[in-house]
């Protein structure tokens, strides 16, 4: 979705303005949001590419004045209402009102550092061979679902040349939206920064991506 | 009187999202969906056991020995994988060297993919807009606010990890850094010379 997750090349933001010798957390309550945010993805119940749409689903507005915490924070209260866990109620009492959905598994402290460790592998087999080559040149496709990808704005329509071949992954415009894991191949593609950005990009730059075959056309 | 009660966490307790958060926490925890002791050890793990210092001790091999280096840019994941640094966020790594005639950097405009097993949580820059924004389109800008300028004719290439690949930096080695050990190199390694934000440090002069 063209949401505000979709920053690359937007301007106005100011400086990055690295903080020094900044501290791993800024306030109790993130390391609470984000151990929270990978406890209840733990349950089973939704997926990595879900959580990242839910966040980007945020209203740009909200987005924009959201620390990262926050956004973590307002997707997963976003997704364990979608999911039955929490109602909306309850975080307007800030207790449980009653039974939800029951989890398929409640991460417990003694499996957390295998769960950690174990993380979640996202490679997958695909049938048949990968359809492009290190080397090809193609073109990205151009088109602006309403639904979760994670083909950027600045890089649709692109030409670029495929540097590598990176196996089968899960797609994630179908398994966001519970569509089924659906593997593709992914490359990593390279354009210029002048193909990308157009008159004065600096010729010495160049990016690339991670794309999904079906972004991809021959080019 | 402003502190008219004994919880130490009062500055807290005043901000909307500790609120807000520590009433998610209760609900979960209430109706048994979370295991509060399960969050303090998943904290616990990235303040005490997962951090930048895993990726150091890797661009240390990796410039110790040349075999290593090779392994690490052919099957990044396994070579990794050997010093013991595996999962959540690192399932699937890469890593882009450096040369004099190449800078890499690392980016993700979309969220905050980042390589959790080699270099812990990103910092609060590399999530934000400003970072995300600018990074593809102005990448030596970017660097000029590190206090990094390198040459015009030097090439960077900007990574978007936009896929679940996660980009390891191996940064140069620095001059002046012969004959030092595995350890010694891993303190000149920082965590933004893996993200391509920074440059590894110079051994002071002896």
């Amino acid at each position: 979705m063209n949401g505000p997750q979709d920053l690359g090349g937007q301007m106005g933001f100011g400086p990055v303005a690295p903080e020094k010798n900044e501290p791993l957390f800024h306030a109790d309550w993130e390391k609470r949001a984000m151990g929270m945010t990978i406890a209840a993805g733990a349950m089973g119940h939704w997926n990595i590419d879900e959580s990242r749409h839910a966040r980007e689903s945020l209203h740009p507005a909200d987005y924009y004045t959201s620390s990262y915490y926050e956004i973590w924070a307002k997707a997963l209260e976003v997704l364990l209402k979608r999911h039955g866990f929490v109602q909306p109620l309850e975080l307007d009492a800030g207790r449980s009102l009653g039974k939800g959905t029951q989890p398929k598994r409640v991460l417990k402290a003694e499996n957390v550092a295998a769960a950690l460790a174990k993380g979640g592998p996202c490679d997958r087999p695909v049938a048949g061979a990968p359809r492009f080559q290190s080397g090809d040149r193609i073109r990205t496709h151009n088109f602006n679902p309403e639904a979760h990808t994670r083909l950027p704005r600045y890089a649709r329509g692109k030409l670029g040349v495929v540097e590598a071949v990176r196996g089968g992954f899960v797609f994630p415009d179908s398994n966001a939206h519970g569509k089924g894991e659906n593997p593709q191949y992914v490359y990593t593609v390279v354009f210029s920064a002048p193909e990308i950005w157009g008159d004065g990009a600096d010729p010495a730059v160049t990016v690339s991506i991670d794309a999904w075959e079906s972004y991809l056309e021959p080019a | 009187m402003p502190h008219d009660h004994d919880d130490h966490h009062h500055d807290n307790e005043l901000d909307p999202m500790a609120a807000r958060v520590r009433a998610l926490e209760t609900i979960l925890t209430e109706k048994g969906l979370i295991d509060p002791q399960a969050i303090d050890a998943i904290v616990d793990t990235y303040e005490t056991k997962v951090g930048p210092r895993n990726g150091a001790r890797v661009v240390a091999k990796a410039w110790s020995d040349p075999e290593y280096a090779d392994w690490l840019r052919r099957d990044a994941t396994a070579a990794i994988e050997s010093l013991r640094y595996t999962g959540r966020q690192g399932e699937h790594m890469q890593a882009v060297f450096n040369t004099p005639d190449t800078h890499n950097l690392v980016v993700c405009t979309l969220c905050s993919c980042y390589p959790w097993s080699v270099l812990g949580l990103p910092p609060v820059w590399y999530k934000s807009p400003p970072y995300r924004s600018k990074a593809v389109i102005d990448p030596r800008g970017v660097l000029t606010e590190f206090d990094l300028v390198l040459p015009e004719t030097t090439r960077i290439r900007v990574w978007d990890s936009t896929a679940e690949l996660r980009y390891l930096v191996v940064p140069m080695r620095p001059e002046g850094s012969e004959g030092m050990s595995e350890e010694q190199l891993a303190r000149l390694v920082t965590r933004d010379s893996m993200i391509g934000t920074g440059l590894a440090l110079v051994p002071e002069a002896a």
